[in-house]
């Protein structure tokens, strides 16, 4: 203690006084509007401004949504209601073409009464994710994920299900004869037998017994045939199966491109630099137009598959993109202590690398899977069906010509309810992976 | 030979089995295994589409883009009629989706940026605001955004003959920012821009001024190098950017002469309301102007307010013009300011009351017409859908970059800089934005050649881009689905490499010296 003070002070307090409140404009309400939204006079004028925004959007939107009329079978219909109820200048969304086509709108033309089908694909797809997203979950589920393509294909479009059966027990003869061969006669003929194998059975055996088979022990579901799918349906379908069938392709030209073989590097920067560098809308047409040309004559299929191969092309360059960054943003350590290990290419890539840069991709492939099933909606101009396919046919209707704030609103939230919620599953991986990486 | 060790190679002669196990073969061996496989799905390819070419009995050959289109386009940037080319026609749908994704780019720039910017701001409600307009955007499918604003546009606006103004004085509709803009279903008229005769010397003044801005702002940031002292640099940026190019379009305007209006009929010193009297009641005005003139427009801003029906008869110049007058072919002609009456020949009297000639730029305002509005400029409802479209959406992803871009400078370098006592602008200028710059560029450029190919959605709305003319009606008309498509794919990947390798190159500059 300095002397300096000891000699200056004249008043020592012996009792603290009690704390007093904040002063009115530093506490509660007053003090957050005071900190956000009126801090300065920029600010105060953007806060006006945007009171003044959502009270003009709401006082529109708030008594058109309201007054909504649900039951009318035309638009006129609708109108005529509105006159009779609320008067000629009330504002009314006539959301009654909603409840007379949502039917459309959700499952294009698949029959009625078969509803619960595309709905139990959709639970099966779930419930088959949910043991790769949680690694909580038993691992026996996997066996359901393995089978769910299958399951999936065979609810959708239904028919007999021996052929379903019959493919999928040409993967398992795949695997049986790897197992078995690969001890007794190495590696890379095991491998080319596990590929010729099932595909001659697939070419010689498959169709012969499913037709075989359905025909003892007919059991089945009706077929629904491709060209009746449509709306959000087909969009789940196009998204869903894109997605899967071009995570492998992905990854493969992800590991192509980083590869040190002058070759297959070039190919596959070739690749993917074409696909992306073309819209997509230009890879449609090209599978409407031209998919032809390239196939031996006569090969014709169906329109709703080719969309499917080309999606899966397409989505394949962009899922190599995202995995090559999983790739790269490994510690170069990682790959060097599983060559030190002695383990070969596949088998380091496979049991060390792939695994950690396939978990940091998963963010990524999430967005690239939001902007795939935002891009299903450039089918309908080849001709398919999906949502919007469906607006623009009922708004060229008689019924309901004139109409679109309606039919826009609905499809627009039902992507946004997709989107969104994946766009904050992503969000919540990103975070969780950054906490596992601290 | 000499004995060997066990660490010496091993000799004995090559033997096929290391093709695939030894390591410093099995890589060609890959490759020519891959190359074989390569060649060969091409050959498959080729010959397949070979084959269903000489099925269809069709050739592979680009000389169609040479043969006569035959169809119209409703927007060109360059002069086009259905006579022409397919070659010119791709052309111009090429020049249409530069045209739109180039507007796109801006906006989407301006609004992402502002979004982005504002989602940060303290002000509670702005930033909830921006984060609804950017989750809104960026979850819905651009197809959508385009067709319901399309949709808006086309249904929701006035059309042209709701402008008329009733007997009663009332009128359907009316037009904007004192009546030069008018939204309507079939499009938007905003006024057009008509370059007069001294347009070139105020370009010139114009970027003269641009370029003693440049000089300015060196010489300051020279001379506070120097000095330490600080010029003002914006305002007198904005001073030299506006007031030389006004002062000179004021004098021009003022100097401008009048232009000399000759009729065909009536008598000397007469003016327009006489000499349209003189025609009669059925009497009708044929003027010979130069199109594309202002001398034109005033000539027909005086004619659309005179009592006669009149019409326009374009001419290539005075001397054309006075020949056709004289062949009967209009009874009135405008020739540019300085004309000597005397050399008008008999039968024309010059008009006391000869518009002037115009300002160096004057504005071709849309006007109702018979049943569409007449001159100005028709941005189609197509356009504009897929411009707002793009924009809106390009600017939400956007939005997010910018966003993401500022956050990624630490906190520490504002409080860095604010410790130096630079002011906050300043901070922002000097410290903040070239940091965040770095993060920002490539993201935003991708950003740009995301929406350049997004604009191909322009056949939702029907605009013309290189998709329709050269993918679309061209392929439809000639049948070849294989050449046109290829151009088509080319044009894209050849425009996303080009970004891209401007992209690589900034990339390289700006990238971290790191040692």
């Amino acid at each position: 203690m300095s002397d300096t003070h000891a000699q200056t002070v004249r008043f020592v307090r012996e009792s603290m006084l009690p704390p007093a409140e904040p002063p009115t404009k530093e506490r509660g309400a007053v003090k957050w509007v005071r900190e956000n939204l009126v801090s300065s006079w920029l600010n105060a004028i953007l806060t006006i401004l945007s009171i003044y925004f959502i009270w003009y959007v709401v006082s529109h939107v708030a008594p058109w949504f309201l007054n909504g009329i649900w039951d009318a079978s035309s638009l006129s219909e609708c109108r005529e209601i509105r006159d009779a109820t609320l008067g000629p200048d009330a504002e009314a969304a006539c959301f009654a073409v909603i409840a007379d086509r949502w039917q459309q709108l959700l499952f294009g033309f698949y029959p009625q009464d078969q509803y619960w089908r595309p709905v139990l694909a959709l639970v099966a797809f779930f419930v088959a994710l949910a043991p790769v997203l949680f690694p909580g979950l038993p691992k026996r589920m996997l066996w359901f994920t393995a089978a769910s393509p299958f399951v999936m294909f065979f609810l959708i479009w239904g028919g007999s299900i021996w052929g379903p059966i019959f493919i999928a027990l040409g993967f398992v003869i795949g695997w049986l004869v790897w197992r078995f061969l690969a001890p007794v006669a190495g590696p890379i003929l095991a491998l080319i037998a596990a590929i010729i194998v099932p595909i001659l059975y697939w070419y010689f055996v498959a169709g012969l017994a499913a037709t075989e088979a359905g025909g003892l022990i007919p059991i089945g579901l009706e077929r629904v045939e491709s060209r009746d799918l449509g709306g959000f349906l087909l969009s789940i379908i196009i998204g869903l199966s894109g997605i899967i069938l071009s995570m492998p392709l992905g990854i493969l030209l992800a590991l192509g491109r980083q590869s040190d073989l002058f070759l297959i590097n070039k190919v596959s920067v070739g690749f993917i630099e074409t696909i992306r560098g073309v819209p997509l809308i230009v890879w449609l047409f090209t599978a409407q137009l031209i998919l032809g040309y390239f196939l031996p004559p006569g090969t014709t299929f169906d329109i709703t598959l080719r969309v499917i191969i080309m999606v899966t092309l397409f989505s394949s360059a962009y899922i190599a993109e995202v995995v090559r960054g999983g790739l790269a943003a490994l510690p170069k350590g990682q790959y060097e202590a599983a060559d030190a290990l002695g383990l070969d290419y596949w088998k380091s890539m496979r049991l060390i690398i792939l695994p950690q840069a396939l978990k940091i991709s998963i963010p990524g492939i999430v967005n690239t899977f939001i902007g795939l099933f935002k891009d299903t909606t450039l089918v309908v101009f080849i001709g398919l069906l999906d949502p919007i396919g469906f607006s623009n046919a009922i708004r060229a209707s008689t019924d309901w010509n004139g109409i679109y704030w309606e039919l826009f609103v609905f499809i627009g939230v039902l992507f946004f309810i997709f989107c969104y919620s994946m766009g904050r599953y992503s969000l919540y991986l990103e975070k969780k992976l950054a906490r596992e990486h601290r | 030979m000499a004995t060997t060790t066990s660490t010496d190679p091993h000799r004995s002669g090559f033997r096929l089995s290391q093709l695939i196990y030894d390591t410093r073969y099995r890589s060609i061996t890959i490759q020519v295994i891959a190359l074989i496989l390569l060649v060969a799905a091409f050959w498959w390819l080729i010959s397949n589409t070979v084959q269903n070419l000489a099925l269809l009995g069709k050739d592979f050959d680009f000389g169609f883009l040479g043969a006569r289109a035959g169809y119209d386009i409703n927007q060109m940037l360059i002069e086009y009629d259905n006579s022409m080319s397919h070659g010119r026609a791709a052309i111009v749908g090429i020049l249409n989706t530069l045209l739109v994704a180039f507007l796109g780019c801006i906006t989407a720039t301006v609004l992402g940026v502002i979004a982005g910017v504002l989602r940060l701001s303290k002000n509670w409600i702005v930033a909830r605001l921006m984060a609804v307009y950017v989750e809104g955007f960026r979850n819905v499918p651009l197809l959508l955004w385009i067709v319901l604003i399309f949709a808006v546009m086309t249904e929701a606006t006035p059309q042209p003959r709701d402008f008329r103004v009733l007997d009663d004085g009332t009128s359907g509709a009316s037009m904007l920012l004192g009546d030069t803009i008018a939204i309507t279903n079939r499009g938007v008229f905003i006024p057009a821009p008509v370059w007069g005769s001294g347009a070139l010397a105020l370009l010139i003044v114009f970027l003269a001024s641009l370029v003693a801005i440049f000089g300015y702002r060196r010489w300051a940031a020279a001379r506070q190098e120097r000095t330490g002292q600080i010029a003002p640099t914006f305002t007198v940026s904005l001073a030299l950017f506006f007031v030389p190019t006004i002062l000179v379009f004021l004098v021009m305007a003022f100097v401008s002469d009048r232009q000399t209006l000759i009729a065909y009929g009536g008598a000397a010193d007469q003016d327009f309301a006489t000499f349209a009297e003189t025609l009669g009641p059925d009497g009708r005005v044929s003027a010979c102007v130069v199109p594309g003139t202002t001398e034109a427009l005033l000539t027909r801003r005086l004619l659309r307010g005179g009592p006669a029906a009149f019409d326009l008869v374009p001419v290539s110049g005075p001397e054309d013009a006075i020949a056709r007058a004289e062949a009967g072919e209009c009874n009135l002609v405008s020739l540019p300011p300085g004309t000597d009456p005397a050399t008008v020949p008999a039968g024309g009297f010059a008009l006391t009351d000869s518009p002037r000639a115009g300002n160096p730029v004057e504005f071709d305002v849309p006007v109702l017409g018979g049943f569409n509005f007449e001159g100005g400029l028709q941005v189609r409802n197509s356009l504009i859908a897929l411009w707002l479209a793009l924009s809106l959406y390009t600017g939400a992803f956007i939005a997010e970059i910018v966003r993401g871009g500022i956050l990624a400078i630490s906190r520490g370098q504002s409080e860095a800089s604010f410790a130096l006592g630079l002011r906050p602008n300043r901070t922002m200028r000097l410290v903040i934005l070239p940091q965040a710059l770095r993060v920002i560029i490539p993201p935003l450029i991708s950003q740009y050649l995301n929406l350049t190919k997004n604009s191909s959605l322009a056949i939702a709305v029907g605009y013309m881009d290189v998709r329709a003319t050269l993918g679309g009606i061209t392929i439809n008309q000639t049948g070849r689905e294989l050449e046109g498509m290829l151009l088509l794919g080319s044009f894209y990947l050849a425009l996303s490499l080009l970004i891209s390798g401007v992209l690589n190159v900034y990339n390289n500059r700006v990238k971290l010296r790191e040692r």
